[in-house]
């Protein structure tokens, strides 16, 4: 059975990885689901069982519509006399949560590398990881032989231009920056020439963190992504909205918002090393279909992995499994 | 976000009751889990909304409100006053040192704001206390995090005491107090780098610099869009480093922010200031009430009505009422209006106290620059225009003068004169609504309608309307 769903994920790249992602997630345990852990065991399925479920969902930030629709799920999809044994009854659940993120669907968390050169714009709110996450992924990328360019669209924040020439010097990629407050968007014109002439292969653009209801600030991002898309066929050919894993329910505004904007192609759920179970990003799928692509666990350069649902779920359950 | 989601869901849970002039347990039990899963919505701990609906149950089964005449709106108002008194009554004291060096030290995860709130909490220091602010860098991970600080320190005005990414943060510190000694500084802010509070090697080290600079005021920054892990994150920071207070941070979004009650239930300690925008003098005083109407997702309308049906008047939004209903609103009370707004940051739902307002902007978007459009006209107007809107209104002069002032056309000006208007008379209608007949089916009706123009001729039917 896994083995089908794991054949799903195009981009599964070994075993390794998915090991680390549970040890990442690890740290997140805690023992709030005891109860729910013994229930589980003694394949128990009374309202108590289910109830129990629904505030696991709800603690992991999934939302209450995501918790309700889930736990409803599980309600029909699962026997009420319970399973034949304990483990049984752990296999029904994982299958039913993929099955709900997946959706009959094949989720590519594939980036597109085909363009000439690729563009991937990464927006957001403050905070979140935007500027750590580009250089994480330029350094992946340049380790499998691309020629990077990072391109330094937060004109705004105190020192992120200096930040992102720190990243391009560490990972050996060109940098296109101008002056702290100059018009992003006359940045990545003028970076998408320069990449042009340089026979770059991705471009990595970087944009200043945004709350999404500041209205001028999103025309701004509306402009560059207009002005990234005529210079460009196809382009920007990835729009990731980076999400923090401890956010919560405002990450469906966040989505919501930013996709209007800029047509987001997939998420990028950050800092799940910690102890936020970042349940936000399937909310995000379940109700607005945007794919998560990469999840950040750690510090360090290896540590942003594509995600993989089966591996999600199973470090979502781990408190109770 | 609906701003009156729980109102809404509350009524749907008291549909059955109406009519019944006394709740049962049963229907208290339906609100609580409206009341549950609106605080859910908020991201308010799971294990918190727990405890505050069995707190709240036992009131609101109490007498007093069984009374009611309209359970909806008093249920809103017991949970209202027990968030309230839950975020912290009475607004607390930032106090200073008196003589010698007042230290504060700021924690909190990555991206969570530390920099920024530095530095803005070091010009709301100097500002309102006059004193000479250090801000010290301690960040020597992030790449490019003691440039950030140093040139905020540069737009602020505020030194900033660095030496580079080399040194160990203890060590700078211990060197910036010394510094701060002979340079005769009186408060020191430490920006440390974000962490994350399940991370025990960082986590010692913070702890080393707390032991060093033994801060007067430890900070917890956080992030108000944390969701339900804001419980495990201060309970990890306040434990390893027994927090002061803290400071909620991105409060200009659109997040309802129920971090700020898991925060406060988990720590005890005040909440001293949130952030409120991107510039630099962006960091206001905590509001245990705004924050209360936020998390419910109400706006301030809530906490307007409470007090205009409780005859409370005491702060400036108070006044600004009285003045409305006393039919003696003017344009300098709609710029008052309107710089209260800006500062309250998210425009949508505020924008909904102010009858009539969003009426004029019509299906348009509400933005920042809009209001500085209508800013920009009152700010043509003479002062005895302002005081007595009646003279711009019979003389087509002024309004001219006043369009070409400020660059804005003629119509513009006759759309806020219509608006001043709408808004004092919607307002005398409500200063004489009983608050016991207000609909509990649309309790906002009574502020929301504005008078259209026809009904200039036809007033005895309009006043019809508005009677439930």
């Amino acid at each position: 059975m896994m083995g089908f769903f794991k054949a799903l994920f195009q981009t599964k790249q070994q075993k390794k990885q998915a090991q680390k992602y549970r040890i990442g997630m690890a740290k997140a345990r805690d023992s709030v689901f005891g109860e729910l852990a013994q229930m589980l065991k003694n394949n128990r399925l009374d309202e108590a069982f289910f109830e129990a479920l629904e505030e696991l969902f709800i603690f992991a930030d999934m939302g209450v519509d995501t918790a309700l629709t889930l736990v409803s799920d599980l309600r029909e999809k699962l026997p009420k006399q319970g399973l034949q044994d304990a483990d049984e009854l752990k296999e029904k659940i994982v299958e039913t949560l993929f099955d709900h993120y997946v959706k009959d669907d094949v989720v590519d968390t594939n980036l597109y590398l085909k363009g000439a050169p690729s563009v991937f714009l990464f927006v957001g709110v403050n905070g979140v990881g935007k500027t750590t996450t580009i250089g994480k992924v330029a350094k992946q990328l340049s380790d499998q032989g691309k020629k990077v360019m990072l391109v330094a669209g937060d004109t705004f924040r105190a020192g992120a231009i200096h930040q992102l020439s720190i990243w391009a010097q560490r990972t050996g990629s060109a940098f296109y920056a101008k002056d702290e407050g100059s018009d992003p968007s006359s940045v990545m014109f003028e970076a998408i020439a320069k990449a042009k002439l340089e026979g770059i292969d991705v471009l990595l653009c970087d944009t200043a963190g945004r709350l999404q209801n500041k209205k001028n600030l999103m025309e701004e991002l509306a402009k560059m992504r207009r002005v990234i898309e005529r210079e460009i066929e196809g382009a920007p050919h990835e729009t990731l909205l980076v999400l923090d894993a401890t956010t919560g329910q405002n990450g469906l505004s966040q989505a919501k918002i930013f996709d209007e904007v800029t047509n987001l192609t997939g998420l990028i759920l950050t800092k799940l090393d910690g102890s936020a179970k970042g349940g936000i990003a399937l909310a995000i799928k379940d109700q607005f279909d945007i794919p998560i692509k990469l999840v950040g666990l750690g510090e360090k350069v290896d540590d942003l992995i594509y995600f993989d649902i089966e591996d999600y779920i199973y470090a979502l359950l781990a408190d109770v499994f | 976000m609906a701003f009156d989601q729980l109102s809404d869901r509350l009524q749907m849970a008291l549909r059955r009751v109406r009519g019944k002039g006394r709740l049962t347990e049963a229907d208290i039990e339906s609100m609580m889990r409206e009341i549950r899963l609106s605080l859910l919505e908020a991201d308010v701990n799971f294990k918190v909304v727990k405890e505050f609906t069995n707190q709240i149950k036992e009131e609101a089964l109490g007498d007093h409100i069984l009374k009611g005449l309209n359970p909806s709106q008093q249920v809103i108002k017991v949970v209202n006053d027990a968030l309230v008194d839950l975020l912290g009554k009475d607004t607390s004291v930032f106090a200073l040192k008196q003589t010698g060096t007042t230290h504060i030290l700021l924690a909190g995860l990555q991206g969570s704001g530390k920099t920024t709130s530095a530095g803005k909490l070091a010009k709301y220091i100097e500002k309102t206390h006059q004193k000479k602010v250090l801000l010290v860098a301690l960040d020597v991970y992030r790449p490019a995090a003691i440039d950030q600080l140093v040139t905020l320190g540069k737009q602020l005005g505020v030194a900033v005491f660095e030496l580079g990414t080399e040194e160990k943060p203890v060590s700078i510190a211990k060197k910036a107090m010394a510094f701060a000694q002979t340079e005769g500084f009186e408060v020191l802010i430490f920006d440390t780098a974000g962490r994350l509070h399940i991370d025990e090697a960082m986590v010692d080290e913070i702890k080393q610099i707390k032991a060093t600079v033994k801060p007067d005021e430890t900070f917890l920054v956080l992030d108000a869009m944390t969701g339900q892990d804001a419980v495990s994150v201060a309970e990890h920071f306040h434990k390893n480093l027994v927090l002061t207070g803290s400071i909620l941070t991105k409060l200009d979004g659109d997040t309802r922010g129920g971090a700020a009650l898991s925060l406060r239930k988990v720590t005890q300690v005040p909440i001293k200031f949130m952030g409120t925008g991107e510039k630099l003098d962006a960091l206001e005083v905590f509001h245990p009430e705004r924050m209360a109407s936020r998390i419910l997702g109400m706006g301030d309308v809530m906490t307007l009505i409470d007090k205009v049906t409780e005859n409370v008047s005491e702060d400036d939004m108070m006044n600004l009422m009285e003045k409305m209903m006393s039919g003696k609103y003017n344009y300098e009370d709609f710029l008052k209006q309107m710089k209260m707004i800006k500062r309250m940051g998210s425009l949508g739902g505020l924008m909904k106290l102010i009858p009539g307002a969003s009426k004029m902007m019509g299906k348009q978007d509400i933005d920042d620059k809009k209001l500085t459009t209508l800013e920009a006209i009152i700010q043509s107007m003479t002062k005895a225009e302002r005081k007595n809107p009646a003279l711009i209104k019979q003389n087509s002069g002024r309004r001219r003068r006043i369009a070409s002032g400020s660059g804005r056309s003629v119509a513009e000006i006759n759309r806020l004169i219509d608006t001043l208007e709408q808004q004092t008379q919607a307002m005398k209608r409500l200063s004489n609504v009983d608050p016991n007949t207000i609909n509990p089916n649309n309790p906002m009706a009574a502020l929301g309608q504005a008078p259209q123009k026809k009904q200039k001729k036809g007033k005895g039917k309009n006043r019809g309307g508005f009677r439930p």
